[in-house]
């Protein structure tokens, strides 16, 4: 009980973790329909953002080049965190049936019991056609490449990864009011998945302040290949704000955890 | 010594909606309990009488509205992660399992999420699997198991950590009668083991029976009774019911002396009739009715939880 080693306070969560895995190879056909279907959607999407650009030579200022590269950082990005965080969407069914309550007799914090109660291998399918869309636009791209450049892509993914995983979490948050809400919140965490693989330059002004910067979506891809490839900004959004990815991950785990917080709250009748 | 649970003026309310506008309903009102460590009490009433509210309150899931409430000198919410490794609850309807995991890989989670030792989990886990008459189906998904299987497999998941308070709601319930009967062994033989601390709802007067020394009664969200088994039945008056099956069928018995006609079945060939045994033998009841037709069969029921929780309830109404 003493033992406060990062494995003893892990193992619960491992535990539940290599037994969710375990039990996804264990049907294994299912798994791999899964993973064939799911690469199927990935490869369709990238088909369409091929067939619209291929008809015109730029739109929002980006070319079909730095297109597949904004849609290969947003894919990556949000399957990575589907594989990780997508399963926060059943707390609707959990909250129907009572048995949120099993979680609150576990010694752990609700929350990440939530999150490790399950993991998607089967978005790997997702993420796999994301990285190839990412290899082939780093290549066909003329990228002037230094230290900075492969740091802003580091720091681009692994915001944007967070980005996603807030935007879960908060959607799972806004279950505690809307109950019968998912529908609602979808609209956000899969029209922002979209938006995120856009230029963001094209949007009219309530949409960039939805899906520009309250939801950061443009800050998953599009800034940051703004900003790679050294091209002209667009209102509101100068080429350099590409570099505070980091800030709108924050922001949005912030909107995040107080959402939750307070739909905990409201589950518990504490006061919201 | 400290009391185990022990609340004071506890009262919860729920904010409903009704038609377009809100109203306040008390789901529990004033409840102020105190039980002891090794006790094992019976939480009975009607349905919406307020018992999974309490229960709620008790392990920190809501939040009271009124009131205090410590449970294994805790305070539930604010010290919840504490708490549930002291408390282990079973709730009739809602697994603590994974579905499509053997049992076993399910007590494997449980024991780390309860940061148990190797020596431990394997010791307890062999005890439960024992007692619990698990080892049949230790390697089968839950979601294959019946009823009973279930049930009993929910009971050792609850009671892994060894918890110093298990609170069962509606344990038994849609059990057949020897899974009734070995889970009630199990519970006595564990409170006599390790001193655990008993608080269960129940629907079935044999639970009450058989496991609770002590009854909690609860109407519309406050107490109506707190004593024993047998100081209730005195309370309520311990009205039998002799049921009668006769050869031919025969008009209600209504004039049966010191008996009350409650209800016919088959025109008339099965009959139901209440009586107090203080003032009536049920031999004399039967005599009554002979007068009226060839009694075939006769059964002597004892009053159920409802039928206890009914006769409380008018009295107090």
């Amino acid at each position: 009980m003493a033992d406060l080693s990062i494995a003893a306070r892990t193992a619960p969560y491992r535990a539940v973790l290599a037994a969710r895995i375990r039990a996804q190879r264990t049907y294994r056909s299912n798994f791999l329909l899964d993973l064939a279907s799911s690469l199927l959607i990935g490869l369709v999407e990238l088909a369409e953002v091929w067939v619209v650009f291929r008809s015109v030579d730029s739109l929002g200022g980006l070319d079909l080049a730095a297109i597949v590269l904004v849609f290969g950082l947003a894919d990556v990005a949000y399957s990575l965190a589907d594989l990780a965080f997508g399963h926060c969407d059943t707390l609707p069914t959990y909250l129907r049936a009572g048995t949120l309550d099993v979680f609150y007799l576990r010694p752990q914090p609700l929350l990440l019991q939530l999150v490790t109660s399950d993991i998607s291998l089967r978005r790997l399918a997702r993420a796999g056609v994301g990285v190839v869309a990412v290899v082939v636009g780093l290549s066909i791209n003329d990228i002037a490449w230094s230290a900075s450049a492969v740091g802003l892509l580091v720091l681009s993914l692994a915001s944007g990864v967070a980005t996603f995983a807030a935007m879960f979490v908060w959607a799972a948050g806004a279950q505690f009011f809307l109950l019968d809400g998912a529908e609602a919140t979808n609209a956000f965490v899969y029209g922002g998945r979209y938006a995120a693989t856009q230029p963001a330059s094209v949007w009219d002004r309530p949409l960039k302040v939805v899906f520009g910067f309250f939801f950061p979506m443009a800050f998953a891809a599009y800034l940051p290949v703004v900003t790679l490839l050294g091209l002209p900004g667009s209102e509101w959004m100068p080429s350099w704000l590409g570099w505070c990815a980091p800030l709108a991950a924050l922001w949005m785990w912030g909107l995040a955890l107080l959402t939750w917080r307070t739909g905990v709250r409201h589950y518990q009748g504490g006061g919201g | 010594m400290t009391a185990i649970i022990e609340t004071d003026g506890l009262g919860r309310d729920f904010r409903v909606r009704d038609g377009l506008r809100r109203k306040t309903v008390v789901a529990v009102d004033d409840l102020s309990v105190r039980i002891e460590p090794g006790e094992a009490v019976g939480y009975i009433g009607a349905n919406g009488a307020g018992k999974s509210t309490t229960i709620k309150m008790l392990t920190g899931i809501l939040v009271p509205t009124r009131g205090s409430v410590t449970t294994c000198g805790l305070r539930p919410v604010a010290d919840r992660r504490r708490l549930a490794r002291e408390v282990g609850v079973v709730f009739g309807q809602r697994s603590q399992l994974w579905w499509d995991l053997p049992v076993r890989d399910s007590f494997r989670i449980l024991a780390a999420i309860h940061s148990l030792t190797p020596a431990v989990e394997r010791a307890r886990t062999e005890e439960l699997v024992e007692r619990l008459e698990l080892d049949e189906f230790l390697g089968t998904p839950v979601r294959q198991l019946s009823l009973g299987q279930r049930m009993r497999a929910e009971v050792a998941a609850a009671l892994l950590h060894s918890p110093r308070l298990v609170i069962l709601d509606e344990p038994t319930i849609g059990l057949d009668v020897l899974s009734k009967q070995r889970l009630r062994e199990f519970l006595v033989a564990e409170r006599q083991a390790h001193g655990t601390t008993l608080l269960l709802t129940t629907h079935d007067m044999g639970d009450v029976e058989r496991l609770c020394d002590r009854i909690l009664l609860v109407d519309r969200g406050s107490l109506a009774y707190d004593g024993t088994l047998a100081g209730l039945s005195r309370t309520v008056g311990a009205e039998r019911v002799l049921v009668v099956d006769l050869a031919s069928p025969v008009p209600d018995l209504l004039d049966v002396p010191q008996a009350r006609h409650l209800g016919s079945e088959g025109g008339g060939l099965r009959q139901r009739l209440a009586f107090d045994p203080d003032t009536v033998t049920a031999a004399q009841v039967l005599a009554g009715v002979s007068e009226h037709g060839e009694v075939l069969d006769l059964a002597i029921e004892e009053p159920d939880v409802e039928e206890i929780v009914r006769r409380v309830y008018a009295g107090r109404r």
